[in-house]
């Protein structure tokens, strides 16, 4: 039991628990300014894919994770357009996106690389120690630039959301769009802004996923969005909250590999996979009815 | 007041037709992209693509048995948004419908009759269907939590189930159901239509049609119906009016769950005679978009789901050139596409800026 409470488990954990995080807080993002976002999950999707693709094609990390983050900007901007200046439903607009997302990446992996499961792999970044014990593998995590990036963005959402002017704006156009428009703000505006935030953090998830795996695999965003998107509501929209959701969902992983290492050949082990799953359903059961979300979520300026 | 505006505009006869076309038109379009981007010549993959679904009756019979289930899933899920719900649960519930309806066809007794068999393995997937839809609609009516967070989650798990059911509790070995009975395999098309020779189409395929009809009735013509789509359009109107809102929408749940499962009628019954891991895969997804271009018609639905059947069927005929994954590509864009035309299809034409009245003049 003694690898349950070691720095290996911390190193897995918060090594994990990025993608979650990062979706997490682009979903805060997103829904804070006022627009359902369910297209978390394709944003990964893509954003992992982009950088690998851009990373084989110029053999170079930096441009790789930058293609990765401008395409899932670009994406979650493109859903903010259609919510917001099509009137699209945010859902439907958020499932084609996931769809979109999939079956793109697939298509494209079978048009550049001839694979139908994974790309080529690649260098990524390797700073850090090398070494096999707990403290490097920590070590390592923490010397990550994507995670590093991704850890500035996540401490710096809620005191963006909180304390500066364009993100009192973005919760304004969130909780009363007809208000803030009154008073002046461009709703539209800075839905677009906010999305477009949104969507760059989700992506340094998408890049992390793909970076940490060295390449990318078909699908590889395996339900992330969505559990980040249930970590959104169970905090009440909040952050900070959500990350820590994201990095308790990060040590039920990481303890899930380790107990998958221990239990292995015993009956049922494959049955450990649905241990996230169903903890997400038993929070969202016992938490989601109690947390408040944004009030102008899903209505527009003018209606 | 205002005079009709018909100067310049489509006629209102066309405007509901506005979305279809545009699909179409986005259709075509975008796969002549796709196979340029492949090295392919447009005209070749389009030719092609048609050749291989309405080129030949072979051809129209597997577009037809593609439909099939998605004529199931659409009508799933626009059940679901009819009330207000978003069903995204319906992958997960053909899956663990279609496994349990091929097990239970399985086990009965070989001369069962063909009217008992095919019932009893359609109601047992249609119970399994409602099962899985039963956590994500309790969860919603009585705890508040979101259909569509609960819904996906709940994909996931019966993904992760599928082969430990299979290999653990049934002892498969290929990741697949033993044959149902003879009794419970459906009759085929083609012994009605020799024409269609070789096509995977069935009877579910009208039966299908039917189905899309009646849930149209029961929506339109009960009371039951009447209250989901109220409750659609106004939750808190309905609660105030005494409609047990919380009822319904379980209610509404379920049977969307259980019109889901019922479409392995299409893929086990009608096409393998078993069930095997992936049969019937991706129909919950792209019975979304044939809801929503189907627009809540019931002709709709079934054209739509023609459409989507072609697509599919012409992903197969073009996969040596172009990756068949395009068409899933495709129909994500109908649904963006759809969409953002079924806006401005609603959307009145222009907006008449009346004149301030004059203010009153007071005599002073």
């Amino acid at each position: 039991m003694s690898s349950i409470f070691s720095l290996t488990m911390l190193a897995e954990t918060l090594r994990i628990a990025v993608p979650y995080a990062c979706a997490a807080v682009a979903g805060v993002w997103a829904e804070r300014s006022g627009i359902i976002q369910i297209g978390l999950e394709g944003i990964l999707l893509t954003s992992a894919f982009v950088s690998v693709a851009v990373a084989v094609g110029s053999g170079s990390a930096v441009l790789g994770l930058l293609a990765g983050v401008a395409a899932g900007a670009l994406l979650s901007l493109f859903h903010a357009l259609l919510v917001e200046r099509a009137r699209v439903d945010a859902v439907v607009s958020g499932i084609a996106l996931n769809l979109l997302a999939f079956a793109g990446t697939r298509m494209s992996l079978r048009g550049l690389f001839g694979s139908a499961s994974n790309s080529p792999s690649i260098e990524a970044f390797r700073l850090g120690p090398t070494g096999a014990s707990g403290l490097a593998l920590l070590a390592r995590v923490l010397c990550d630039p994507v995670t590093i990036l991704a850890v500035i963005a996540t401490v710096a959402t809620p005191f963006v959301l909180a304390r500066t002017r364009f993100g009192l704006r973005t919760r304004a156009a969130g909780e009363n769009p007809a208000a803030a428009a009154m008073v002046g703000v461009d709703v539209p505006r800075v839905r677009y802004t906010a999305l477009l935030i949104s969507g760059a953090i989700c992506a340094l998830g998408g890049v992390h996923l793909a970076f940490d795996q060295h390449r990318f695999e078909s699908g590889m965003s395996n339900g992330r969005g969505f559990i980040a998107l249930a970590a959104v509501v169970v905090s009440g929209w909040r952050a900070e909250r959500a990350v820590l959701a994201c990095l308790a969902f990060g040590a039920l992983e990481a303890l899930q590999i380790v107990l998958q290492d221990q239990a292995q050949r015993t009956t049922g082990s494959d049955l450990i996979q649905l241990l996230p799953y169903v903890a997400t359903l038993l929070v969202l059961g016992f938490a989601a009815g109690r947390a408040a979300s944004p009030r102008g979520l899903g209505k527009h300026a003018d209606s | 007041m205002s005079a009709p505006r018909s100067d310049a505009r489509a006629p209102d006869v066309l405007r509901p037709l506005l979305p279809a076309l545009l699909a179409l038109f986005g259709i075509v379009l975008l796969l002549n992209l796709i196979s340029f981007a492949f090295g392919e010549a447009p005209l070749a993959t389009l030719r092609h693509a048609v050749a291989g679904t309405w080129g030949t009756p072979y051809g129209i019979g597997q577009v037809l048995f593609k439909a099939t289930p998605l004529i199931f899933t659409a009508l799933a899920f626009e059940i679901a948004m009819r009330s207000g719900l978003f069903n995204i649960g319906a992958e997960g519930q053909v899956a663990l419908g279609s496994l349990v309806g091929g097990v239970v066809g399985a086990h009965l007794p070989a001369g069962t009759p063909w009217p008992i068999a095919v019932t009893v393995c359609v109601t047992a997937a249609a119970i399994t269907g409602a099962a899985v839809a039963l956590i994500p609609a309790v969860m919603r009516a009585r705890l508040g939590v979101h259909e569509i967070i609960s819904t996906i989650m709940l994909n996931r798990i019966v993904e992760v189930l599928l082969p430990f059911l299979l290999v653990t509790v049934l002892g498969a070995t290929a990741l697949r159901t033993v044959d149902v009975v003879p009794g419970a395999a459906l009759l085929k098309l083609d012994r009605i239509f020799p024409a269609l020779r070789g096509s995977a189409a069935s009877v579910a395929f009208p039966f299908a049609v039917a189905l899309a009809f009646g849930v149209d009735a029961l929506l339109r013509r009960t009371r039951r119906g009447r209250e989901m789509r109220w409750i659609g359009i106004n939750a808190a109107a309905c609660r105030a009016e005494g409609i047990d809102v919380p009822r319904r929408l379980v209610q509404a749940m379920l049977l969307s769950g259980a019109i889901a499962g019922a479409a392995m009628m299409a893929t086990v019954l009608g096409y393998k005679g078993y069930y095997e891991l992936g049969l019937g895969a991706g129909a919950g997804f792209t019975g979304i978009a044939v809801a929503l271009l189907g627009r809540g018609h019931p002709l709709g639905i079934v054209l739509a789901a023609v459409l989507f059947g072609t697509l599919q069927q012409a992903g197969l005929a073009v996969n040596a050139r172009v990756p068949k994954e395009a068409m899933d590509v495709l129909a994500a864009a109908v649904i963006i596409l759809v969409a953002v035309a079924n806006r401005a299809a609603a959307k009145p034409p222009v907006k008449v800026i009346e004149p301030e009245p004059a203010a009153p003049v007071v005599a002073s």
